[in-house]
């Protein structure tokens, strides 16, 4: 993330095709080919076949999850003869499914919200004080992270959380919300920057206070950045594995990612099962993206932007 | 105290002339909204932050008694071949990956930018990978290159594929780079699609009237244009890569042997397994260090070249 200091410090409107692809007007235009040109279908040949090299692996995945052990033989691109659902029962129960997606849900939603009311917060604070030394230097501190790796503090940090006695998913959760900290205050402040300041002058005139005020106007205002930063998060939360495997103590408090990771050395001969398993758990975040997909991407596009 | 001297006459005189110099105590609302992130950032990321540099001039192993050792870690780390052994690894997965990742996911996104159809649905088809967590994906990854591929290869007749790649301490690293590569691409692809927004279209109208072929427009437009989403790119695959740790956990284990060991994982097998708790913190410290030198140096080269509009 050392990166994004480099980002053209302008706001670029959302653009059009994030928002509707596909259908509206190419304001853009296309590289190379004319504007007026109907489809190049030549294109599209070529990127459907390249979508194969995202779509095999998980139609694999898929194969191999409805598989008996007999019938996995050779290289296991061909379809089960007889699709075995029961993989999926046993893999629910020898890895406490519920409870592990649980433990996931509680802190990546956790993680998510309290970035989102925090973070904001911080941003909104900084941004509208820049011209303080003291705010400014507070935006350099915290930007600053972005350049620490993770290793330096991982040691330090689980011997803090154990001392703390937050080795759970409290514990998790706070640390999440601070390590996102460095690039989140990074975009907000950056979008702050570029949000007229009238209509918050106008609420503090007319005797709003400054909680009033952030919550009335700033908070929706932010909005865009908000879907931004709530999707980045919910990625980061769901999907991580080093921060849940150092820092957590308790077997009962163990996330999705964790669980796949013990169910592999345990049952590391039984293919079909572990493959129904880790379906399992990237099934949620997938879901979740088919329904959601063109605003995560247009989301995250923006966040890119800014 | 640092309040009341902050006083950048352009900024502040020029927004709010009067009311400003007039009041300059912060409104206390301000200080509550930083305060809670403030404490918790420094006790979470400052404190172990300055432990960690701490620890590293010490033979703390995690636990019991220590001494100061002064610069003893360092000195040593630089005579351990596992650790050298590691760098090595580290650096040429994350560069090979770092410049995979930008060729294909820019060509993907010139791709989606163009006029196709099923453009939504590729593009979300391209985006999937970056949802998963590449732990998991690693175990299915490890699946068809241990079993798959060395079959596929077998019923082929292609001697060079019926061995599995992860087993072979020369090859497994592009095993490693192969999924990195996978998972990173998607995210690339949608910054360098948000960059391809921002490009007029009439400058590509102009450049054909002037009789400029697609070639020509890619390199004298569209690759300048969107430099600075190169740069980012660059340096954000780069970073992420050097610190690699997910993907070797799930594909090799940092084998065979130690071929694969990243740093990250030395650091996390040393320091909560081998007891070098003092010593892999120097490690982490310097790593510290080499990133910090080379994202900026990669900054720098990179960004001499971007233009804008």
């Amino acid at each position: 993330m050392t990166a994004v200091p480099s980002m053209p410090p302008t706001p670029v409107p959302p653009s059009p095709t994030g928002a509707a692809p596909g259908g509206g007007p190419d304001r853009a235009g296309s590289p190379g080919r004319r504007r007026r040109s109907g489809v190049n279908w030549w294109l599209t040949a070529l990127m459907v076949v390249c979508s194969l090299t995202v779509l095999v692996p998980l139609y694999f995945t898929v194969v191999t999850a409805l598989k008996s052990p007999e019938d996995l033989g050779g290289a296991g691109f061909a379809p089960p003869t007889d699709p075995r659902w029961a993989n999926f029962a046993d893999a629910w129960r020898l890895t406490d499914f519920p409870h592990a997606a649980l433990n996931s849900a509680l802190i990546t939603v956790g993680a998510v919200l309290l970035t989102l009311l925090t973070n904001s917060m911080v941003a909104y604070a900084i941004a509208r004080n820049m011209h303080r030394r003291m705010f400014r230097w507070l935006y350099y501190y915290f930007v600053s992270a972005l350049f620490v790796p993770f290793p330096i503090i991982m040691l330090p940090v689980v011997k803090q959380t154990a001392w703390l006695n937050l080795d759970n998913q409290l514990g998790l959760i706070f640390l999440y919300v601070v390590y996102g900290l460095a690039f989140n205050i990074f975009v907000y402040v950056g979008y702050l920057r570029s949000v007229p300041r009238e209509l918050e002058e106008a609420a503090l005139t007319d005797g709003a206070g400054i909680w009033t005020t952030f919550w009335r106007i700033v908070f929706p205002l932010l909005a865009p950045m908000n879907a931004t930063v709530g999707i980045l998060t919910c990625l980061w939360a769901w999907n991580d594995f080093l921060l849940p495997l150092v820092i957590l103590s308790s077997p009962d408090a163990q996330t999705l990612p964790l669980v796949q990771y013990v169910f592999q050395g345990q049952f590391d001969t039984n293919y079909t099962v572990a493959f129904a398993s880790y379906l399992m758990a990237l099934s949620p975040l997938v879901v979740v993206y088919l329904l959601a997909q063109r605003w995560v991407i247009s989301g995250v596009m923006r966040g890119s932007v800014k | 105290m640092a309040v009341r001297t902050a006083h950048p006459p352009d900024t502040v005189a020029a927004r709010r002339p009067r009311r400003v110099r007039r009041r300059r105590r912060v409104p206390a609302a301000f200080y509550a909204m930083v305060l809670p992130a403030f404490l918790l950032f420094f006790v979470f990321h400052t404190v172990p932050v300055l432990q960690g540099v701490f620890y590293s001039f010490t033979n703390y192993a995690g636990y019991g008694e220590w001494d100061f050792v002064g610069l003893d870690n360092y000195a040593a780390m630089l005579l351990d071949d596992r650790i050298r052994a590691s760098y090595l690894f580290t650096f040429r997965f994350a560069i090979v990956a770092t410049i995979l990742v930008n060729v294909l996911a820019l060509a993907i996104a010139l791709g989606l930018h163009a006029r196709i159809r099923f453009r939504t649905t590729l593009r979300a088809v391209f985006f999937l990978p970056n949802v998963l967590a590449v732990l998991v994906v690693g175990y299915i990854f490890k699946y068809l290159f241990g079993t798959s591929l060395p079959a596929l290869g077998e019923s082929l007749g292609i001697d060079a594929l019926s061995t599995s790649i992860l087993a072979d301490p020369e090859l497994a690293w592009l095993g490693v780079v192969v999924l990195g590569v996978w998972q990173a691409t998607a995210f690339a692809v949608i910054l360098y699609l948000a960059g391809l927004q921002t490009i007029p279209g009439d400058l590509y109208e102009a450049a054909a009237i002037d009789g400029a072929g697609r070639w020509r427009q890619f390199r004298s437009i569209t690759f300048p244009l969107i430099a600075a989403f190169f740069t980012i790119n660059m340096v954000l695959s780069l970073k992420n890569f050097l610190m690699v740790f997910d993907h070797v956990v799930a594909l090799t284990e940092g084998g065979p042997g130690t071929s694969t060991e990243s740093v990250s994982m030395v650091i996390y097998r040393g320091g909560f397994q081998g007891g070098e708790f003092a010593y892999q913190t120097a490690n982490a410290v310097a790593y510290f260090v080499v990133i910090v030198v080379v994202s900026v140096l990669q900054l720098r080269v990179l960004r001499r070249r971007e233009v804008s509009l």
